[in-house]
This record gives structure tokens, C-alpha cells and sequence, in this order.
């Protein structure tokens, strides 16, 4: 757009006291943190001794931080596998026009607007091994003796106990995707479909060869912002489990948050935030980069 | 899309389940928090309740009523301030070419993914060093900062759709920038603003990550470390716990049900192409 010299200058001077907060509370900090990280600082009096990557070192060797990385693979994988597919499938119900489609997008949405702390709070009542499911279950006369969130039952290191958290975090989710691919199918041309059904395709083949491909790249960024959004999970499991018996249901933003404002091992937890921080870089950079060079 | 009426009626019958698996845990929720203490057994959680009562919510809704204040003093003037400086922002970013302008963006919108456990250290020493930590202001100054990356975006993205002869038009007419903006600009972004404000609401009102680190006093805790509070006593009293958790759902729940599209308009936008 054509601006004056003017009133170009004018633009940048007003955006600079914004960036130079934005910038100093995140670049800043981020960088602050990682200077704690290399330091002493083990109790409320801050020691910034440098130590080298000795914090980062005892971490590597921690039984709770190798629990918590497994765990975040596990939750990831299963929480973008039940998100994407149940997502699509919700939204492919709703794309064919059933009758009271607002009702039911509606319904699949609401817990969206919900707090991680409210939805930790019910689901930690409905899996509570003595009076939720499993009550539930013996009323119908089934045995019901799985200890959900408490079981410290694992199968080829995937704790069984997060099933519990998995399911939290798909109901309050599965709307997300929902509505990415619904937007994504109101998109399509309802000519192409037509066509293709004219020339005998059956909806399986207009399923695969049509709808899929075209919700491939909402399907990339869903993904995406899942994985980012479980790589930092926090209240969730602080509300709903604790980090449990055994740390089955912890992860690292638990383990960071306690480490350093329940213990006072300040330099540790800041380390534990800044492998976070790298993780969620790795993915969230080149997907930043490419839609913002797409624009 | 044509479909023949048994497939039609399979479909429903799944959408109708889905529904169902959505609200079974409003119901326990709904249902739990109307149960009287003496109701509140082993066992009983998935009976309806007998005789419905007001005890759990008046004992919940006394437990967090000064933290529902909280909230709301907290919550009003980030989601006004996010409007003001995110449409600034914005407008700049998606009008204003500059040199490294789109390097800049990219660093503005990183901030909102970075996991904020990589700041807390930092932003717990300085707002002590300044004043404010433990207080309801920090918590302020703390939302509004880093609401700007996910507020700037949204306002980016729609003034980008603006066409520039809009904008340039008010220019020749005489008027500049500044003006361009307040008159023209402005008055057609009542849709973003209503976005944006209903976004930052419910997200701030829903955090509970600041609201926990930055706040130790119970009388200035937010609701949802209240209802942590709350709810974190492992006594039986679930009832109360219920209708805590109904109770702090509710203004959000409010903006869903009422501003659902404009809901739905800024959970699309987070994925920043928009």
C-alpha cells in the first residue's frame, strides 16, 4: 500500500515501545532463563555461579524426566491420532446436512470454552477408581477393577494411567478439529462432489479421493497446533492427577512448575523450561516460517 | 451430497452418540452439584439426584465468590487493552511495508507458542523488582503482554483482507495515517474487535498457569487457582467441588453459547494464516 515517508516513520515509532515490551518479555526472558539454567542457583537466594550444562546433565540422568518425555511422546501421539481422526469424522457427520446440525456443532464445541481446571476437576470425579466409571461398570454388574489414573500398569513404557488424561484433553479438543476441517469441507465445491457421484463414485472413493486431499494442509496444521498445545501441557494434570504414583501422570511443565516454586531449585527447573521451549521450537519454527512466507 | 436414506440414518444415529459422549460429563457435573452433602455417598455419583439442593452451590459460591471478582477485574481491562493495542499493531503489520516487517511478524508470533514455563523465572523476579507480583495488576500487566502476539494476529489477518484502495482513498481525501485509521479503519473492524475481546476473555479467564505462579494470597487468587484450592482437598465433598467447577465455567460458557460464531471465528485464527 502506498504510505508517505512520514507517515511511515510515524508507524514504526508507535510500533516500537510495543515490540521493545513484547521483545524484552519474551526474547529477553527466554534468554534470562537460559543463563539461570547454567547456573547455581538451587534455593530462594539466587546464585548465578556458572556450571556449565551440569544442570542440564542431572536431568538427562533423572528417572522423573525420562518418565515425563515418554509420557509427553505418548499423550502427543495418541491426542493428535484421536483429535484428527474423530475431528474428521465429526465434521464429515455434520458437512452431510443432518438435520439440527447447529445443535450438534454446538454440543462438540462447548468444552472448548471450558478451563483445563474445570474439565481436571470432572474428569477426576468420572475416572476416580471407587465412585466414577468403575461404579459405574459394577452397577451393571460388570468387575470393574481398572485404576484408571492411578494404575501404575505400563506397556512398552506407555503408562495405561494416561489413558485418563487422554481423554480429557480429546473431549475438550475434538471440537478444535471439528471446526478446522468443517471450514475446510464448507470450502469444497459442491459441483465436484455432485460430478463425481453423476460418474458413479461411491462416497468411500469421494471420501479418499476427493475430501482427503483437499483437507490435507488443515490436517498438517491441526497437527501442529495439537502437538504444540500437548508438548506444554500444564493444568490439565496439575488439576486433574498430580504427577501420580511413580510420576505416570507427569510431565515436564508439572516437573518444571514444581521443581522451581515448590522446591526451590530454581537453575533445574529453568533447564527443564528451556528443553520445553527447544521442543516446541523444533516444531512450531519451520511451520511459522513457511505460512508466513506463503502470505 | 446425496446419500441414501439408511446411510443417512447411520450417520445420525453416530452424531447422535457423539452428542451424547459430549454431555454425559455435563450431566454428572449438572447433577452432582445439585446433591445435598447427606446424598453425597460412595457410589452415588451416577444416581440422579433425589431431592435437589442448593447447598453445594452456596457453599461452592462462597468459597469463590471474591475470586470470581478477581477474575473479572482481571479479565476486563486485558481484553479491552488487547483490542486497543492489537488493532495498532495489526494495522501497521498488515499496511505499513517496512523494511524486515515480515521478520519482525515472525518474532511477534512466536511469542504465543512459546511454553511459559521458559519465562516464569524472569517474570516472577521482575515484577517483584517493580511491585507488582501478588497482586491482581501484575496479572494485568502479564496477559496484556503476551496477549499481544495472538491479538496483533487476528487483526493482521483481517485487515490484510481490507483492499489497500480503501485505506488509500481516505488518504487522498486528505487525511493522514493516524486519521486513516481512527475514521476509516475503525469503524469496519467491529467484527474482529468483538474476536478478540470474547478470545482474550475466555483465555484469561481460563488460565491458570500465571494465575497460580504470580498470585499467592488467596483473597487475589483468580477463580480457576481457587477452584484448584477447592477441589484439590481430596474430601468427598464433591458436591460443592461440582458446582465450584459449574460456577467457573459459566461466564465462559455464557460467551460460547451467545457469541458462538465470533468463538469460533478466533479458535480458526490461531492457526495463523487466518
Amino acid at each position: 500500500m502506498y504510505c508517505s515517508q512520514k507517515d511511515k516513520r510515524l508507524a514504526i515509532i508507535m510500533l516500537i515501545p510495543f515490540l521493545a515490551v513484547l521483545f524484552l518479555f519474551v526474547y529477553g526472558f527466554i534468554f534470562w532463563s537460559v543463563r539461570v539454567s547454567f547456573s547455581a542457583w538451587d534455593s530462594i537466594l539466587p546464585d548465578m555461579t556458572w556450571v556449565g550444562m551440569r544442570n542440564y546433565q542431572e536431568l538427562m540422568g533423572s528417572l522423573r524426566f525420562k518418565t515425563d518425555i515418554v509420557n509427553t511422546i505418548y499423550f502427543t501421539i495418541f491426542f493428535i491420532a484421536i483429535c484428527v481422526v474423530g475431528g474428521f469424522i465429526l465434521s464429515y457427520l455434520l458437512f452431510v446436512n443432518l438435520k439440527g446440525e447447529g445443535f450438534f456443532r454446538t454440543v462438540y464445541l462447548f468444552p472448548l470454552s471450558l478451563s483445563f481446571v474445570v474439565t481436571g476437576v470432572l474428569w477426576r470425579w468420572i475416572f476416580n477408581p471407587e465412585v466414577g466409571l468403575n461404579a459405574l461398570l459394577r452397577k451393571m454388574g460388570f468387575s470393574a477393577e481398572f485404576g484408571w489414573f492411578t494404575s501404575t500398569y505400563s506397556i512398552a513404557g506407555f503408562n495405561v494411567a494416561l489413558i485418563a488424561l487422554i481423554i480429557g484433553a480429546s473431549w475438550q479438543y475434538l471440537g478444535y478439529t471439528m471446526a478446522m476441517f468443517l471450514a475446510g469441507l464448507r470450502g469444497i465445491d459442491d459441483q465436484l462432489i455432485e460430478s463425481a457421484q453423476i460418474d458413479g463414485a461411491g462416497e468411500w472413493a469421494i471420501i479418499t479421493r476427493i475430501i482427503l486431499p483437499i483437507i490435507k494442509p488443515i490436517t498438517f496444521s491441526a497437527m501442529i497446533v495439537l502437538g504444540h498445545i500437548s508438548l506444554k501441557i500444564f493444568d490439565l494434570a496439575y488439576a486433574m492427577t498430580g504427577k501420580g504414583p511413580r510420576f505416570v501422570t507427569d510431565f515436564p511443565g508439572l516437573f518444571m512448575f514444581e521443581t522451581t516454586f515448590r522446591g526451590n531449585h530454581y537453575a533445574e527447573g529453568a533447564a527443564i523450561s528451556i528443553v520445553m521451549l527447544l521442543l516446541v521450537a523444533i516444531v512450531i519454527v519451520p511451520y511459522l516460517a513457511s505460512s508466513l512466507r506463503e502470505d | 451430497m446425496k446419500l441414501s436414506k439408511t446411510n443417512r440414518a447411520v450417520k445420525y444415529i453416530l452424531a447422535v452418540i457423539a452428542a451424547f459422549l459430549f454431555l454425559f460429563p455435563l450431566y454428572v457435573i449438572i447433577n452432582n452439584s445439585l446433591k445435598p452433602f447427606a446424598d453425597v455417598r460412595v457410589s452415588e455419583m451416577w444416581v440422579l439426584a433425589r431431592s435437589p439442593s442448593s447447598e453445594g452451590f452456596s457453599k461452592a459460591f462462597k468459597a469463590l465468590r471474591q475470586n470470581l471478582i478477581n477474575s473479572f477485574i482481571l479479565v476486563i481491562p486485558v481484553s479491552l487493552l488487547s483490542v486497543l493495542f492489537g488493532s495498532i499493531i495489526g494495522f501497521i503489520f498488515a499496511k505499513v511495508r517496512f523494511k524486515y516487517s515480515k521478520a519482525l511478524f515472525f518474532l511477534v508470533i512466536f511469542g504465543m507458542f512459546i511454553p511459559y514455563q521458559s519465562i516464569l523465572i524472569p517474570l516472577v523476579r521482575t515484577l517483584n523488582k517493580v511491585g507488582l507480583y501478588g497482586k491482581l495488576e501484575g496479572l494485568i500487566v502479564t496477559h496484556t503482554i503476551y496477549g499481544l502476539p495472538i491479538s496483533s494476529l487476528m487483526f493482521r489477518n483481517y485487515y490484510a483482507k481490507i483492499p489497500d484502495e480503501l485505506v488509500e482513498a481516505g488518504m487522498i481525501d486528505g487525511l493522514q495515517l493516524v486519521g486513516v485509521f481512527r475514521q476509516v479503519v475503525v469503524p469496519i473492524s467491529l467484527p474482529t474487535m468483538v474476536v478478540v475481546l470474547i478470545w482474550q476473555f475466555t483465555s484469561v479467564w481460563n488460565d491458570f498457569l500465571f494465575a497460580v505462579t504470580l498470585t499467592q494470597k488467596p483473597s487475589i487468587q483468580p477463580v480457576t487457582v481457587a477452584l484448584q484450592n477447592l477441589a484439590g482437598t481430596q474430601v468427598i465433598e464433591w458436591n460443592a467441588q461440582m458446582a465450584g467447577a459449574l460456577i467457573a465455567a459459566v461466564p465462559t460458557l455464557f460467551v460460547y453459547i451467545f457469541l458462538g460464531k465470533y468463538f469460533i471465528q478466533g479458535l480458526l485464527s490461531g492457526s495463523v494464516k487466518g
